[in-house]
């Protein structure tokens, strides 16, 4: 058994893209309900999956925003995602939900060589 | 070294499948010890008993299926991923009012907690995605 229970959940796919984003919050919301610490990151197009005010997709397809609104409730607040990646979608830190911190490359790099489990979306 | 493998793509679709077997049978060839294998995404696809690839192609859930028997390697199946793609057992089936089902052991229906605990008691848990 790991000693660190801190769980890393990258997310690099955008809403409605198959059912990546979904599946991976999924898997947050149960390492956070079994107690685990989680903290999400997300990367290239998965940070789209932050952006407050988007809309359901294609008929029938579930908003995956209010999954997003709900990650606090179950003490999931560290939402994380790249400077870098804002700055090359275009993507103001004021298009984004509330409570989402950007790190710095190197703070990337930190989180990538703790001793963490990680999953990856 | 224990090992655990998280398979997320499709049979056949996507080369995930493939690498993962034949990682399987690498860690155990160099003498590790393959804990469990869980199937997440469209990964869940390689547990239907159904697929009737020609006789020339490797049959992935038959290969599952040995790896389990030869090697005692858990296959575990995300419920939730699997019944949204219609990846069913017979006692789901009945459960929610069908005709058919496609999945029995020795690969399982459990929760995502599953793959949490797999994690945490191996050394390295290899993800195959695409």
């Amino acid at each position: 058994m790991r000693e660190s229970e801190d769980l890393l959940v990258i997310i690099r796919h955008a809403p409605h893209d198959s059912n990546w984003l979904r599946e991976g919050l999924d898997a947050a919301l149960v390492g956070a309900a079994f107690g685990q610490s989680v903290r999400l990151l997300f990367m290239g197009q998965g940070a789209l999956a932050l952006c407050r005010e988007q809309q359901a997709g294609a008929p029938g397809q579930k908003a995956s925003l209010p999954t997003i609104d709900m990650l606090e409730m179950y003490d999931i607040d560290q939402l994380n995602v790249p400077q870098r990646v804002l700055d090359d979608l275009k993507l103001p830190l004021e298009a984004l939900v509330d409570g989402v911190t950007p790190l710095s490359e190197r703070q990337v790099k930190a989180l990538f060589s703790q001793n963490r489990p990680i999953l990856n979306f | 070294m224990d090992y655990g493998l998280l398979v997320m793509g499709a049979p056949y679709s996507q080369p995930a499948p493939h690498s993962a077997l034949r990682f399987a049978h690498a860690v155990l060839a160099r003498g590790h010890r393959l804990v469990g294998v869980f199937f997440y995404h469209d990964g869940v696809h390689n547990a239907s008993m159904l697929m009737t690839p020609p006789q020339d192609e490797l049959n992935l859930r038959d290969a599952w299926k040995a790896l389990h028997k030869e090697h005692d390697v858990a296959l575990d199946v995300c419920i939730a991923a699997a019944l949204r793609r219609g990846v069913i057992s017979q006692s789901e089936a009945s459960r929610h009012g069908h005709d058919a089902f496609n999945l029995e052991a020795p690969f399982e229906l459990t929760g995502l907690g599953q793959l949490l605990t797999l994690q945490q008691r191996c050394d390295r848990l290899i993800t195959f995605a695409s």
